[in-house]
């Protein structure tokens, strides 16, 4: 998704008056005016990037007005950067939402529970303002069961629900979806933590109208418990438009088989475990019929584009998905433990491959293979097995080099090793000129170039100079204040930097906020930045959705400081550890600019500056 | 600061990694690094042939010369096999040194080859101290890591040494960094558990924070009748029944609404046109909260002191009034009878059970009123 400004951001330039083209005041606008709004409204609709549309309602009032009549999508990137009241008065006819609530860095624990990016007041005052919803995709909200079931209630044309890194909901709320969204297009549950309390699990599939549905893409392979498969079959075979499923992993690979018999014309297909149900397992000594048969039920989905799914594979299964391997763009092993030589049978077959993400497990030796099959490679990511900071790499420079030679027109990748050389990391940088997303984590912290000894200045530095459409960027390893000077200076579309554990002094921040005139989301980690650093950027901060520095060098008077100096901006101590109770340091800061000020709902371990 | 992280936790697992690690170089599968480590373990060798504390520095000036220069060699890390020592010789120290040395030697590349020997004599001193191998390890790296962000500026050894000493023990090398590899929790668990995945592969540390309120909030499970979704209110958050009462009717008022008339719930602009949910306490209302004790009684709400009451509940319910009209008076006269009864004794404790026992002190006509309101209660089927 684009990183976009929000709705508000337009409506802060209006606000304050800064368009007044049609000499009118507050009394409504003449009648050839209004016609010209007409005609306006006419031609605007056609509008539809949010940052065409922001421009546009800066021209004058009578564009204003028109522009808010006619934006059919709202896209808001900071749930707190503007108020549902606000954003409801100012576009009166949205038809479908986008809305993204904390950090980033909470996937990873760094925000502590109850922070925030409640669902509840954006329902509350959606289904007051917008009975006629019918899309609504949120990232990182807060959702209870209680506000789907509001949702459910008061959209009666609502199609479309996507919920990514979401939590706080359970099978309650998605029943209430299933059954009262009798229009339900959409209903994709995309890496959130679906739980339910003790045993009120519910069976929200037999919950979906009993006659044939309009569903055309139902994705649940996050959620935890087991669906009823009796339903979820029925379900399928009801929905003749359906093209994408994603089941969870407690579907084994008897029923997935069953599921694609009754959906051949599916195009993107999430295979649950890919594993045997246990009990038939004796069954299959050597597993050799039921391949075959699974294989030529792959073979009927001559439709498929996207396997993703995987959780329990089985290797000796992995050859029936041969037949469809040709027609595949996408392709997500990152939960499949395969080594080298189970990978490689099948990705020599995958030529058409843009999207792959893998687990290291298949080592250098696999990404050889990529590399030397998948010459259309868009998008990469390598994930580690054993995610720790000191556990044994699989994955090397080796590897990135390998890639970066076959796939010229990478675009982004994402690779978790243990160590890196600035050698390959610059290989890269030159062979893959397209690279808009560069994400290299070095798990092994303050890990310098294994091969020198150096710091990793050189890689990232050439990445920034070589790769010149790079937007996002991800930094680790022993990195000193010259890679910031690096990103400082070449990395001037940049909109999103990762830091951890990086940087000598303040002069590396500085580097970056005085530098990046593009940047808009920054989040550090970790590293020795201090209040001169978070002061150098004060020209900026209103141009960024957020910043976010944990485990620094900052201090309370600094950020009080930033906080006087700029009012919109919306500065949050969060102090949720007890080592935190410091008062002076602060060892998590997290800021964004707002229209509405400091927020009513914050918890106790939040301080507002 | 930040270096103490790093590889804090290795050195109990580097003791026990020295056989390993020699698998690790036999294989030849990997990259570079590995080599490191053969050259780098045969240069260890060579040091520790050698006495103890006031000899080191001349030696390791003599050993870090020739293996500065074997580094240096274009292109290749292997040493020509001359030393001869058998690394499986060598003990559990070594595998410290292994780490320690594969950082020492790397910063040696930048040709700050006198802060280099600086470092290992350095390092010779606290070794000859025998402090705490961690200690050690840590004090080491973070002159290391100064070294490389110094660049050349030759500060003292013995003051990198007691400096970095005195502030090597800040952080309890057991502690794992938060969050760090940046992966999200449901990718955490694949290295340890095999098929099929636990349930919990979503968030391991999610239930932690599922029950994690700043863990002194009274959340307790309120169901309305009419509606599926339940919903939760804090105790501790109300001091009153009042208060109770109002924050029900803040948390089904809408859905109670949207439930009855989905379009008009819609089309309202105002959301305070909803009808609020009131006389909750009083049983005038169109519902009456009723509660759950934790003996499993089923009780209005509103009768006993409120403490009494935040301490014994356990489940609330938000039912019709008109369901609970026969056996509510009963449950009412219960509950008002055993209130005064108990409170007549000026005992404390458990009013209904208490009030029981206080019942069948006092005779057997209450106990048989008691029995008649019970049995019409079940008779009602209220509950």
């Amino acid at each position: 998704m684009a990183e976009d400004e929000d709705g508000g951001r337009g409506g802060a330039g209006c606000g304050d008056g800064a368009g007044d083209g049609d000499g009118g005041a507050d009394a409504p606008p003449p009648f050839s005016d209004r016609v010209l709004e007409n005609v306006l409204e006419n031609v605007l609709q056609f509008l539809s990037s949010p940052r065409d549309r922001n421009a546009a309602s800066l021209v004058c009032r009578s564009w204003y007005r028109a522009e808010a009549q006619t934006r059919r999508e709202l896209f808001i990137g900071n749930c707190y950067a503007v108020s549902p009241r606000r954003a409801t008065e100012r576009f009166r006819r949205i038809r479908a939402v986008v809305l993204k609530g904390k950090p980033r860095f909470a996937d990873f624990n760094l925000v502590p529970n109850n922070w925030g990016a409640h669902f509840h007041p954006w329902v509350s005052a959606m289904a007051a303002a917008y009975p006629w919803l019918e899309k609504l995709c949120l990232k990182r909200i807060s959702v209870a069961d209680s506000d789907l079931f509001l949702l459910a209630h008061s959209f009666p044309n609502f199609k479309e629900l996507s919920l990514i890194c979401c939590e706080g909901f359970g099978t309650a709320g998605l029943a209430a979806i299933a059954e009262k969204c009798r229009h339900l297009r959409v209903l994709d549950l995309i890496e959130d933590y679906v739980e339910d309390e003790e045993d009120e699990t519910m069976d929200w599939i037999s919950r979906f109208p009993e006659t044939t549905t309009s569903l055309e893409s139902l994705g649940f392979d996050c959620v935890g418990s087991a669906v009823n498969f009796e339903a979820l079959e029925a379900l399928v075979a009801r929905s003749p438009a359906l093209w994408r499923l994603r089941v969870n992993h407690h579907v084994s690979v008897e029923q997935l088989r069953r599921l694609m018999a009754r959906a051949p014309q599916l195009t993107h297909l999430g295979t649950g475990s890919f594993g045997s149900a246990a009990a038939a397992a004796p069954l299959l000594q050597g597993g050799g019929s039921s391949v075959v048969d699974l294989a030529w039920t792959f073979a009927a989905s001559k439709s498929l584009v996207c396997l993703s799914g995987f959780r329990d594979v089985e290797p000796h299964y992995l050859p029936a998905i041969y037949p469809v391997c040709d027609n595949l763009t996408s392709l997500n092993f990152s939960f499949a433990e395969i080594a080298a030589e189970e990978l490689k049978p099948v990705i020599r077959r995958c030529h058409n491959l843009q999207n792959f993400l893998v687990l290291d497990t298949v080592g250098d030796e696999g990404l050889q293979a990529v590399a030397a099959t998948c010459k259309d490679l868009r998008e990469l990511k390598v994930f580690p097995l054993d995610a720790r900071e000191d556990s044994e790499g699989s994955v090397s420079d080796v590897g990135l080099i390998a890639i970066s030679e076959g796939c010229r027109k990478l675009r982004s990748i994402l690779y978790f090793c243990q160590q890196m050389t600035n050698s390959a990391v610059i290989t890269m940088s030159q062979n893959c000129q397209d690279l808009m997303v560069f994400r290299l984590c070095i798990m092994g912290l303050h890990r310098p170039d294994h091969r020198t000894g150096e710091p990793m200045d050189e890689g990232f530095g050439a990445i920034v100079r070589n790769c010149k459409k790079l937007r996002r960027l991800a930094v680790s390893g022993l990195l000193t204040d010259k890679a910031f000077a690096y990103i400082g200076e070449y990395g001037k579309l940049v909109r999103t930097l990762s830091v951890a554990f990086a940087g000598n002094s303040d002069l590396g921040l500085r580097y970056v906020l005085e530098g990046c005139n593009k940047l808009q989301k920054l989040e550090i980690r970790d590293s020795p930045f201090g209040d001169s650093a978070l002061l150098s950027g004060l020209h900026h901060y209103y141009n960024m959705r957020f910043v976010w520095m944990s485990s620094c060098k900052l201090s309370s008077r600094g950020c009080k400081e930033v906080a006087q100096m700029l009012p919109r901006l919306v500065v949050e101590v969060i102090r949720d550890r007890d080592e935190d109770h410091d008062n002076e340091a602060v060892s998590k800061l997290y800021m964004y600019r707002s229209l509405a000020g400091s927020r009513n709902d914050a918890p106790s371990f939040v301080e507002i500056l | 600061m930040e270096e103490d992280f790093r590889k804090g936790e290795e050195c109990p697992q580097l003791l026990d990694l020295i056989p390993n690690e020699r698998d690790w170089m036999v294989n030849g599968v990997g990259g570079v690094g590995k080599r490191c480590g053969v050259s780098e373990e045969k240069k260890l060798e060579l040091r520790l042939g050698l006495p103890g504390g006031e000899d080191w520095p001349a030696v390791i000036g003599k050993t870090e010369e020739h293996s500065v220069e074997s580094v240096l060699s274009p292109g290749r890390y292997k040493l020509s096999k001359t030393s001869g020592i058998n690394p499986s010789s060598v003990g559990a120290k070594r595998g410290f040194f292994d780490t320690v040395e594969s950082k020492t030697e790397a910063f040696q590349q930048q040709q700050q080859q006198h802060a280099g020997f600086l470092q290992l004599q350095a390092k010779g001193k606290e070794l000859s101290q025998k402090t705490n191998g961690r200690a050690e390890q840590q004090s080491l790296e973070r002159k290391a890591c100064g070294f490389s962000a110094a660049h050349g500026s030759a500060a003292a050894p013995s003051g990198n040494a007691a400096g970095a000493n005195n502030s090597s023990q800040t952080r309890t090398a057991t502690t794992p960094v938060v969050g760090w590899p940046p992966v999200r929790s449901f990718r955490r668990n694949l290295a340890s558990t095999s098929k099929p995945p636990l349930e919990s592969e979503n968030g391991g540390l999610k239930p932690a924070i599922k029950l994690e309120n700043g863990g002194k909030g009274l959340f307790m499970k309120i169901n309305m009748d009419g509606i599926p979704i339940g919903r939760k209110v804090d105790l501790k958050a109300y001091d009153s029944y009042e208060k109770l009462s109002l924050a029900v009717n803040e948390l089904f008022q809408g859905l109670l609404a949207a439930q009855r008339d989905p379009l008009a719930a819609g089309n309202q602009k105002n959301p305070e046109e909803k009808p609020a949910i009131t006389g909750l306490l009083d049983g005038n209302g169109e519902y009456t909260l009723v509660y759950e004790d934790d003996e499993g009684d089923k009780m209005l709400v509103g009768d006993v002191p409120w403490d009494m009451f935040v301490s014994t509940a356990k489940r609330l319910r938000v039912l019709k009034s008109c369901e609970l009209s026969a056996s509510s008076l009963v449950a009412h006269f219960v509950v008002v009878t055993s209130a005064f009864l108990f409170l007549s004794p000026g005992g404390s404790g458990r009013q209904e059970k208490n009030s029981n026992r206080v019942l069948e002190r006092k005779g057997s006509v209450v106990h048989c009123a008691l029995n008649i309101c019970c049995f019409l209660a079940s008779f009602g089927r209220c509950f």
